[in-house]
């Protein structure tokens, strides 16, 4: 079932699939479920509670007893959407890839539950943790208490282990494209995990140094690397057709590494925070462009001509979006680190908006994308048409709410403070954005409903009635 | 790339050129960072006020709170630009990423009342109308009985419970401390700019601004709702029990300023108004605010809310100033 919809357009190590048995495919299809319905189940639970957070925007006294209260909660929404969601998502969909595309099975299939178990341990504890008010400060993304980073970190060790087994272990010749973005993504955010919590240099500004860069790298060489490896597995075998250039992907690669881990500074532009730092951040903003526009134009290149196929093929629909705010997203993260601008938008809901157009609209649209598009070809289910639709369309006018409405009021936040108008006045301006947030809010929302429907029909329920996510090639497409 | 030593290669070569960038851009200046010397005066806080650090970091006020000052214009309200040297004893750090609420750098020296701050913890609207802080009830009990030794919070009728007094716990005792030891200490030769407007106006500009002065409503208004608004409120009459009126205030409303000017200029405590004893002080503006700034707040309150008192000039508040208390 499974190898019948397979499409075979990718240089990758597919073709020795049938050497692989029934039983290891089975079991690789099993590893994949149970991330994607973790992952879902933290996508509920994490969003659910943002839409709270949203509402006591303008409901402040609403459910504002001691485990309810804003302050505890957003952070648990933050760390369950990053460390649940997007990372058991991304994490699931990494193990079946890199199989996959080294043409072998697993490594070990008990290595890959070990992890899963360990990362719902740490974000189960991490939320717990944070509810009871026990964090490690207000450190954005780090405030689980250590010992609960620990068990993440350990996950990490696991994870990557079972990948570089696996892929020393490959049929093919050479390391496909997504293994460097997957592996190297996690290799990094070991060393992230470990700076972020040994001690020694982190007293007060000195924890302010690794704050911006531990909020930066934990997304950007985390998040950024795993989507993208699933960009260049998943794009290529709905399309049917290989990537357009191999070698644009290596130069990303590269400059990603080189640029990214050094722009944290630019959270913290005009704190006290050593100058050189802060420039040399607001320069290796600029220089993302490179990997960002490289890595753009390599997805849309390997897309030309078939952007009509887009309305026939959601897992398409969701990878083209993803990539659509990773460029937009990240172009417009190297703006708002200009001195000149981010003196304006720094401390706005701007920078809310921000942060949910790259970490919804690339980061999420590249996990759903990754899901629908190969969780179907490991369990031989299709989700319905309908549903996907209703999560595709829902998600997108949601998070376009969401994003334009912060992004005008957090410019028009961020004038009323260059005006000199009392404070308060900033925060009276901010209501009717703050209600087209909740708009926003209800319809993403709504969207992770049907995303859920359709896990199920994916793995466990009735299968729909979608196409295969694998569109026929070039020639029986026109 | 060739077999298991290609592997390594990319993996290895991507991970070694990884931690070197993070040696260089993180760990390393962090550990110079760690050693930065505290800036004059700056002290580490009492065990009461750590205490209440840890009741602000565990219940996230610092994601709607900063606490740093930019060397913005946007941020001359919040205090001198912070220096390195402030954030010493700051561990964990609680720089913060946004303004959903306003930065908390100097909410000690801005907002220096106990009760207010008691009050506004309890409930946020109480004081501030239009706040969409939540409110933190949590922090507080309400008993039937005042218990020995505790003083009742003096929550306005509207917001109080039914019946009881509300009583702070020790955590809120504790968050309270914190916060009203939050005050940037003055750097020798790295002034504020309200002090340096202070000195301007007190030496060389005195005269001239004194001559020309015109009182100017919107500034009053603005100066008022700025810096005396939290407390009286922008109808001028005050929170009943707590901090008094300033519509048909004695004081105010008399042809004599002195008594009005002097308690903007250096404060008050323990005064009686219209028969009510109000516990909480009121802090001196003798250091923040020029004599044409005191001068136009005092006239924006002599002929606001129905009150028609004898207008005031800045060398009547120079001359206040200069006597003392």
């Amino acid at each position: 079932m499974a190898a019948a919809v397979q499409g075979a357009g990718i240089a990758d190590g597919d073709a020795t699939q049938e050497q692989i048995g029934e039983e290891d495919q089975r079991a690789l299809a099993a590893v994949f479920k149970a991330y994607t319905v973790s992952a879902t189940c933290w996508l509920l639970f994490g969003t659910a509670v943002g839409l709270l957070l949203a509402f006591k925007f303008g409901a402040p006294d609403f459910l504002a007893g001691k485990y309810l209260t804003f302050g505890r909660l957003r952070p648990i929404h933050t760390n369950d959407v990053f460390y649940g969601f997007a990372s058991l998502g991304l994490v699931g969909a990494a193990l079946y890839v890199t199989a996959r595309s080294c043409g072998t099975r697993l490594y070990s299939m008990r290595l890959a539950w070990l992890g899963l178990w360990l990362f719902n341990l740490a974000a189960l504890a991490g939320t717990v943790a944070l509810d009871l008010g026990w964090n490690w400060g207000d450190l954005e993304y780090r405030e689980w208490p250590w010992p609960i980073r620990l068990v993440f970190l350990v996950a990490l060790l696991v994870t990557v282990w079972n990948l570089l087994a696996t892929i020393a272990r490959r049929a093919s010749h050479d390391i496909y494209l997504s293994n460097w973005y997957i592996v190297g993504g996690f290799l990094w955010t070991c060393v992230i995990c470990l700076v972020a919590i040994l001690p020694w240099y982190q007293q007060g500004l000195g924890q302010v140094a690794i704050s911006g860069y531990f909020m930066h790298n934990a997304v950007g060489m985390w998040f950024t690397p795993l989507a993208l490896g699933l960009f260049y597995y998943a794009i290529p075998k709905v399309l049917n057709r290989p990537i357009y250039s191999y070698a644009l992907g290596v130069l990303a690669f590269w400059t990603n590494l080189v640029f990214y881990p050094m722009l944290g500074g630019h959270h913290f532009l005009f704190s006290p925070l050593p100058w050189w730092l802060q420039t040399t951040a607001i320069i290796c903003s600029v220089g993302m462009l490179v990997p960002v526009l490289g890595g753009s134009a390599n997805f849309l290149l390997t897309m030309r001509g078939r952007y009509h196929g887009r309305i026939e093929s959601y897992p398409l629909a969701f990878l083209f979006i993803g990539v659509l705010c990773y460029l937009l997203g990240s172009t417009q993260g190297t703006v708002e680190a200009l001195r000149s601008l981010q003196a304006m938008w720094h401390f706005t809901s701007f920078t809310v908006g921000h942060s949910h157009l790259t970490m919804y609209g690339f980061v999420s649209f590249a996990t759903w994308g990754g899901i629908y598009a190969l969780l179907p070809l490991a369990t031989g289910k299709n989700p319905g048409r309908l549903g996907v639709a209703m999560h595709f369309w829902l998600a997108l006018v949601g998070m376009s709410i969401y994003v334009i409405a912060l992004s005008i009021g957090g410019t028009l936040q961020g004038l009323d403070w260059l005006h000199g108008v009392p404070f308060i006045q900033s925060v009276a301006d901010m209501a009717p954005y703050y209600l087209w947030r909740g708009v926003g809010g209800i319809l993403m929302f709504l969207s992770h409903l049907a995303f859920a429907w359709n896990v199920w029909r994916m793995t466990a329920g009735k299968p729909g009635n979608a196409p295969s996510p694998i569109m026929e090639p070039e020639g029986a497409a026109a | 790339m060739n077999g298991t030593r290609g592997m390594w290669v990319v993996f290895g070569g991507a991970l070694a050129l990884y931690v070197l960038i993070v040696m260089l851009i993180a760990v390393v200046p962090a550990i110079e960072l760690s050693r930065t010397t505290p800036g004059p005066g700056v002290q580490p806080l009492t065990p009461l006020q750590a205490q209440g650090r840890a009741v602000f970091a565990g219940n996230g006020c610092g994601y709607c709170h900063t606490q740093q000052v930019r060397p913005l214009a946007q941020d001359k309200v919040f205090g001198r630009p912070s220096a390195p040297g402030d954030f010493t004893w700051q561990t964990p750090e609680l720089l913060g990423s946004e303004r959903t609420g306003p930065d908390l750098t100097n909410v000690g020296k801005l907002k220096p009342s106990d009760v207010w701050q008691y009050i506004h913890l309890y409930d946020p609207r109480a004081v501030v109308p239009q706040s969409i802080m939540p409110n933190f009830r949590f922090l507080f009990r309400v008993t039937e009985q005042l218990p020995a030794g505790e003083t009742a919070v003096p929550v306005p009728a509207q917001f109080a419970p039914k019946h009881g007094y509300v009583v702070p716990t020790p955590e809120a005792k504790a968050l309270v401390a914190y916060l009203l030891s939050l005050k940037q200490q003055p750097i020798p030769g790295y002034a504020a700019p309200a002090e340096s407007a202070t000195a301007t106006a007190a030496t060389a500009a005195e005269a001239p601004a004194a001559e020309g002065y015109v009182y100017d409503a919107a500034k009053g208004q603005a100066l008022f709702e700025a810096n005396c608004a939290a407390c009286h409120q922008a109808s001028g009459e005050g929170v009943p029990g707590a901090f008094p009126p300033l519509k048909g205030n004695a004081a105010v409303a008399s042809d004599d300023p002195a008594l009005h000017l002097r308690t903007v200029l250096h404060g008050a405590s323990g005064v009686v108004i219209g028969g009510v004893k109000y516990a909480s002080a009121m802090p001196p503006f003798a250091g923040q605010l020029s004599d044409a700034d005191i001068a136009n707040i005092a006239n924006y309150e002599r002929s606001s809310w129905g009150n028609h008192a004898k207008p005031v000039a800045p060398a009547e508040v120079a001359a206040l100033r200069a006597g003392g208390k």
